[in-house]
């Protein structure tokens, strides 16, 4: 009799564990696209309600993480892709991404009413941009207060020892923010003097973190009074109440735009041009729009909430590819300089 | 007939059906190897085991036919004793209720009928075994196995076990071979015991066959007890121990040979050495020590026309009263020559 | 028949070939099964890591064929290696990198100039060779012409190579070797620590008559319930630059080495706690009473009597622990700042740097002192069972006002370590805005929000562990049997014991990585397992095998030898008597190996960080990804929900246990 309740007992334990699935979910009629994105999480939401307005039909899978991880992510899988598309990641991964192969060229309907900056130069345009992302310095004026900082002007001014400690900047490794701050110090001081400008700056370097928007969130949480991240970041956390001042430095800021690409083997190729039709509509610009000052649709961008006003003058005038296929060049220059200081993954 | 088996080392032994065998011999003679051999659990490297006419070699144990008992009972302890009964009985496709008659049949036939609902956990060790063996017995096997099954019960729970286990056995007529190395057990179960040692089979023959007519000098010495007394083969038929002759058979040993003759003490007849006359192998020896043993007199003996040897015999109570023996007394000792058994010196 | 005439005529006799039953073939069938599991999931995906490691890429100046026109018309036909050969320009260390390396061909041209008139004419001379013209890819075998001004924007491409380069530039890349140093560095002084303060607790538990000792005990285990990054997050929280307790710190930084060590010290304490316990309550209470009787005194019994009786314990907790730091991934990845170790720094080439390869010979080199360190603590364990089989009498302590209290203050000293750093993860969780509003709130706990992949995140780890608990305890018992019951194939089982064994040594970073190399390869049969669930269910499985493995041995080895030769003679199946004998008495082993694997299921970190997937992200691996975007808070929140998953389970797990036992284990009683 004791026995039959230890059957019992074990066919109910397989049951219960049957009951799980492994994930997979049924087919449904509605396609799923897997997208791979670094587009803030909070935002993931907000894009995929405002697509689904449009096309219900077809269901959004986002896979984020920050630009360096999505980037290694996509060039891991480069014989096998697990994406369809990209939606939101800067363009510089795309640029790598389109120089193995690994994108489907296409040219979106309506790609013609974008500012032909946003646009690949390849025709058809294998990605086309979304908005750009500019970086910015998040300044926490409690803290800087308390340590009788005053508010840095230039990037230069970031090199000034009373700031020693007080800084601290995402690790290019793994940043896209990183990484677009390394290239646009090399493109505005000339190679030699971006290095050594950074030089300088890493003396102050409390550490480097792995994602861009953690200086500004750690700047915004006092953990450290000066993050060198993007605005919009800087704008977000300043909403929720951070004590932040965000500052452009007058040299000029590097930026980078997010874009969109289809990946080249998907088996969804025409919900994928749906999705990147979709992407470069007004309605789409808008909606970025939401968070970003600068976005690819002429005269849709509207001003954003605690942005820096300047934001849009001091923007350099980037050479996308340069940092491309510099990219491997630069990281190691910079990882032999500077990594011991990086913070751990990164 | 009941098999015909070829193991260790070039080892031939029928057993017949309905037999109750033992196989007896010192720890590591290949008792239990011979065992497992029969049942498949270790099967041998050459050879045939045959079962019922069916040449079983290479067969697995699952698909042979036999019931076992182990020294450790081996009893599944979340089952109750019941259950362990019908373990080899419910895939059976019986009804369940021919299941639960077969069970109660079994557990009163070793004498447990109400200890059914128990764990074994909650019984005695000879409880135990009694479920263990009414286990192996349920799916009525041609071929009943028992290794060591008493080893691991005291003394008293042991001697009654081993009368019923025979006493079972009789009644169900099933052939049953055991392994132990208690020499008392052997004699009092078996019908026949397969004396082993060093992997070979010294002897095989009925208790009172491997007693009284022991085939080897291994067997004359691992049975009951023995007197040794080195000597030669002068003619055939006759052998010096010292330098007394003594007339016994000796089968085809030659003249000149190194021989150990044996006798058993119980064999020894002791007289009064006055008034004996001289007799074909009688001896005068001197008492050198008593014992008394409960039921009889443990006398060494000795004479210096045995020369080394020295020899011990049990006299009887009342012999021993009439003999009025002490150390250093001299006795007349007649060695029967029927009750002398000679064996080739080793070494 | 035949057989005897033959054996008469030729001799020895013909060797007799058992025949194989049903049960032997079950047997045989699941040993297979298993052994192709441990070996799909453990052995070869380790091999295709060793295999990346020694896979490098260069860039082949030999296969790129070139002509130029310096106004007069095409030249001679030429390669860039000869060019190369000509003037010297790259070294054998240029042309070496990794896959994503691109190398510009003008320092070839020592004249060359974008402005001049000069045109260039390349071609890929073999298939395998790409160039890129901006970042287009080129990779036909045709001509392509460029100007001066165009062919400034040529980038080489590397192709596959095999050989030790990779390891020739991490011993020569400082940035890199010298995270040996810090790895073994913190790894030393972390066991150092760690196992001085757990044998104090289980020396004051042991060998004191304090009160609430099941309430200690208790608490010791509480750091298991944890992932190894939560005590990380407690440390920003209590000593990081807006800290409550900075000052305790004097202004030297909590990222970085101390926070390192203070963690795990935290994470390993009931590691090295459950070892010397065990080491310490089978110390001979009359070794005891003969150092009394010696009139030895206190401190002289203590160095010539605990100690040398707990040794084993000591050495094999110490290495442990150091097993543990030296692989353990989340810990530093919070708190270590600009402080590199070994399993970091393979997450950091993986992911930050896109270089498998490297990452790969960082996960080698990694292995080299996990290996050792559990090779050691395996040899000493083996003699600590042989002391535990001696006959010894417990020791029972003598109550003692002054000791007694001096190790209750102890305890509690160690309790409120224990117990401060997570309820500062709680608080902080409930936290609205550290630390500029400190109003309670629960946005914290708005996952969705943010990184990591919200509240699913937190389902899928359920669902990881059920699975991974009820699938790993299966395949780890069964494989246990079969090591431990199976008849001949003694060879094959001493290799199956062996590869089961080997999971405790590999560290989970390694143990990821390899699961990319091998899973991830389209040409792999299993290759539809990757970015499912299903991969980090055999990854967490495999992980943490061989506790497992050991706790079913254990168990099986208490049960009759001889129940399999009762089971076939009376003609039952081997797996009836597995599933009406065997799985029933063994029951309590095999909850003790599923709430096990919860436990870690829910926790780690390390294997699955590279493994999962939009579908499958894990709370585990949320806390790290919050933190890593700087929401700290949230990372606490999810952090304490993992905790309090794993404490219900463990009362489960009890309650469960308790159940069963006095169900179906009523034979237990006399």
């Amino acid at each position: 009799m004791r026995n039959s309740f230890v059957k019992k007992l074990a066919v109910g334990a397989f049951a219960s564990v049957a009951l799980l699935t492994l994930g997979n979910r049924a087919a449904n009629a509605e396609t799923e696209l897997t997208v791979y994105t670094a587009v803030e999480a909070e935002d993931l939401k907000k894009y995929a309600a405002k697509f689904n307005e449009d096309h219900p039909d077809i269901k959004i899978k986002w896979v984020r993480d920050s630009t360096g991880i999505v980037t290694a992510k996509l060039l891991a899988e480069k014989n096998n892709p697990q994406a369809d598309v990209v939606w939101g990641l800067a363009a510089t991964s795309l640029l790598l991404l389109k120089s193995e192969g690994m994108l489907e060229a296409y040219a979106p309907a309506g790609v013609d009413k974008l500012d032909s900056k946003f646009v690949d130069t390849s025709t058809p345009p294998t990605w086309v941009g979304m908005d750009a992302w500019v970086a910015a310095v998040c300044y926490n004026t409690v803290e800087a207060k308390k340590h009788n900082l005053t508010p840095p002007k230039s990037w230069k001014d970031l090199t000034d020892a009373k700031y020693k400690g007080h800084v601290i900047m995402p690790n290019p490794n793994s940043s896209g923010t990183g990484f677009l701050d390394v290239s646009s110090w090399l493109q505005m001081f000339g190679e030699e003097g971006g290095w050594k400008y950074m030089d300088g700056l890493h003396q102050n370097i409390a550490r480097y973190t792995h994602s861009g928007s953690k200086p500004c969130k750690l700047a915004a949480a006092g953990e450290i009074p000066i993050g060198v991240s993007f605005a919009f970041r800087g704008a977000k956390s300043k909403a929720a109440g951070a004590p932040l001042e965000i500052i452009v430095p007058e040299e000029g800021v590097g930026w980078d735009m997010e874009a969109t690409a289809i990946v080249a083997g998907t088996s969804k190729v025409d919900a994928a041009k749906k999705l990147v039709d979709w992407s470069i509509t007004k309605k789409a610009n808008e909606m970025y729009n939401g968070g970003y000052a600068v976005v690819a649709m002429p005269g849709v961008a509207k001003p954003v909430e605690h942005f820096p006003e300047n934001l849009l003058e001091k923007m350099i005038k980037n050479d996308f590819e340069f940092a491309a296929n510099n990219r491997k060049r630069i990281l190691g220059e910079w990882q032999k300089r500077y990594d011991s200081k990086s913070e751990p993954k990164s | 007939m009941f098999g015909t088996f070829t193991a260790l080392q070039d080892i031939a032994l029928d057993i017949n059906e309905g037999e109750f065998v033992c196989f007896l011999g010192p720890s590591g003679c290949g008792k239990t190897t011979l065992l497992r051999a029969i049942a498949g659990l270790d099967i041998q490297t050459t050879g045939t085991v045959i079962q019922a006419g069916q040449d079983i070699s290479a067969l697995p144990p699952s698909e042979r036919d036999f019931g076992i008992v182990f020294q450790s009972y081996a009893l599944f302890p979340n089952l109750t004793v019941n259950r362990n009964v019908a373990y080899g009985l419910e895939n059976a496709r019986l009804a369940k209720n021919k299941i639960t008659s077969r069970v109660t049949e079994l557990l009163s036939l070793v004498g447990l009928p109400d200890q059914g609902p128990k764990y074994p956990a909650q019984l005695s060790g000879g409880q135990q075994q009694r479920v263990a063996l009414a286990r192996a017995l349920a799916t009525s096997p041609g071929l009943l196995l028992l290794d060591e099954p008493l080893s691991a019960l005291d003394a008293q729970v042991r001697v009654h076990l081993r009368h019923e286990i025979k006493l079972l056995q009789d009644r169900l007529g099933v052939t049953t071979v055991m392994v132990t190395h208690d020499q008392e057990e052997a004699l009092s179960m078996a019908d026949r015991i397969v004396v082993m040692n060093h992997g070979v089979i010294e002897q095989v023959g009925t208790p009172t066959e491997i007693y009284t007519e022991p085939a080897t000098l291994f067997v004359a010495d691992f049975i009951g007890e023995m007197n040794h007394l080195s000597g030669d083969v002068t003619a055939a038929g006759k052998v010096k121990v010292g330098t007394l002759p003594l007339t016994c058979a000796t089968a085809d040993l030659a003249k000149g040979q190194a021989v150990i003759a044996t006798i058993r003490p119980e064999d020894i007849v002791v007289k009064p050495s006055k008034g004996a006359k001289k007799a074909a192998n009688t001896a005068v020896l001197t008492v050198e020590e008593l014992e008394f043993l409960g039921s009889f007199w443990r006398v060494e003996l000795s004479a210096p026309s045995l020369g080394d040897n020295s020899l011990s015999a049990n006299i009887s109570i009342n012999n021993a009263r009439s003999l009025a023996l002490e150390p250093g007394s001299k006795v007349s000792a007649e060695f029967p020559a029927e009750r002398i058994r000679v064996f080739p010196a080793v070494g | 028949m035949s057989d005897a005439a033959q054996a008469l005529k030729a001799g020895p006799a013909p060797t007799v070939k058992p025949k194989i039953s049903r049960d032997d073939w079950t047997m045989r069938l699941f040993m297979g099964i298993i052994a192709i599991y441990l070996a799909v999931t453990l052995v070869m995906p380790l091999y295709a890591m060793l295999s990346k490691s020694f896979s490098t890429y260069k860039v082949d100046l030999s296969g790129y064929g070139l002509q130029v026109d310096t106004g007069s018309g095409w030249g001679d036909e030429t390669t860039l290696d000869a060019i190369n050969a000509k003037h010297g320009a790259f070294k054998a260390s240029d042309l070496a990198g990794s896959s994503d390396t691109r190398l510009s061909p003008l320092a070839l041209f020592p004249d060359f100039s974008f402005r001049s008139p000069t045109k260039y004419r390349l071609k890929n001379l073999r298939p395998d060779v790409v160039f890129l013209f901006g970042s287009e890819r080129v990779a036909d075998a045709e001509w392509h012409e460029y100007t001066s001004n165009d062919f400034r924007r040529i980038s080489l491409r590397p192709v596959k190579d095999i050989g030790a380069s990779n390891y020739l530039r991490y011993f020569s890349t400082p940035s890199l070797f010298y995270s040996i140093y810090n790895s073994l560095f913190i790894a030393a002084i972390s066991t150092l620590i760690t196992v001085t303060i757990a044998f104090g607790f289980a020396y004051a538990l042991s060998r004191s008559c304090m009160r609430f000792k099941g309430f200690f005990r208790l608490v010791a285990m509480v750091p298991i319930l944890v992932p190894s990054l939560l005590p990380g997050i407690a440390l920003v929280y209590l000593f990081g630059n807006q800290g409550v307790l900075k000052d305790l710190l004097f202004g030297h930084s909590i990222y970085g080495p101390i926070g390192i060590v203070i963690g795990s010290v935290f994470f390993t304490l009931p590691h090295a706690f459950i070892i010397i316990q065990t080491a310490l309550s089978i110390s001979d209470a009359r070794l005891y009473e003969a150092a009394v009787s010696l009139r030895a005194s206190k401190w002289k019994t203590f160095w010539t009597v605990t100690i040398p009786g707990a040794r084993y314990g000591l050495i094999s907790a110490a290495f442990v622990v150091f097993n543990l730091v030296i692989t353990d991934f989340g810990l530093p990845k919070v708190i270590g700042g600009q402080f590199n170790v070994l399993a970091v720094d393979i997450y950091k080439q993986v992911i930050g740097q896109q270089n498998f390869e490297m990452g790969a010979v960082v996960s080698v080199v990694l292995l080299v002192p996990a290996l050792l360190a559990f090779a050691i603590d395996r040899i000493v364990q083996r003699r600590q069972v042989a002391l535990l089989t001696a006959r010894s009498v417990a020791y029972e302590p003598t109550p003692s006002t002054r000791f007694d209290r001096l190790c209750l203050l102890y305890c509690a000293f160690v309790a409120v370590f224990i117990l401060g750093l997570l309820g500062m993860c709680q608080y902080a969780a409930l936290i609205k805005f550290w630390p500029y509003d400190l109003s309670f709130s629960l946005t914290n706990y708005n996952f969705d929000v943010m990184d990591g992949g919200g509240w699913a995140s937190y389902g899928n780890s359920i669902k990881l562990a059920l699975w991974t608990a009820g699938i790993g305890t299966c395949i780890i018992f069964s494989g246990a049997y079969i090591v431990e019951k199976m008849n001949g194939f003694t060879w094959g089982r001493g290799i199956f014991q062996l590869v089961a064994m080997m999971p405790m040594a590999i560290p989970g970073m390694v143990l990821g990585l390899a699961y990319i190399f091998f899973f991830n390869e389209p040409s792999n049969p299993f290759n539809f397992i990757y970015g499912t669930l299903g991969i980090l269910v055999v990854c967490t499985v495999t992980h943490f095998y061989t506790v497992g493995h050991l706790t079913a041995l254990t168990a099986l080895k208490q049960m009759d030898p001889e129940f399999e030769a009762v089971s076939s003679s009376l003609k039952q199946p081997v797996w009836r008597l597995f599933s009406r004998i065997t799985v029933p008495v063994c029951l309590p082993a095999i909850l003790n190996i599923s709430i096990y694997i919860f436990v870690n299921a829910m926790t780690t970190v390390s294997a699955v960080v590279f493994l999962y997937s939009p579908d499958t992200t894990l709370a585990s691996v949320a806390v790290l990804n919050m933190d890593d975007a700087g929401d700290i808070a949230p990372a606490a929140a999810m952090g304490m929900m993992i905790f309090y998953t794993n404490a219900l389970a463990r009362i489960v797990h009890l309650l469960l246990s308790r159940g069963i036992v006095t169900r179906t284990q009523a034979w237990r009683a006399r």
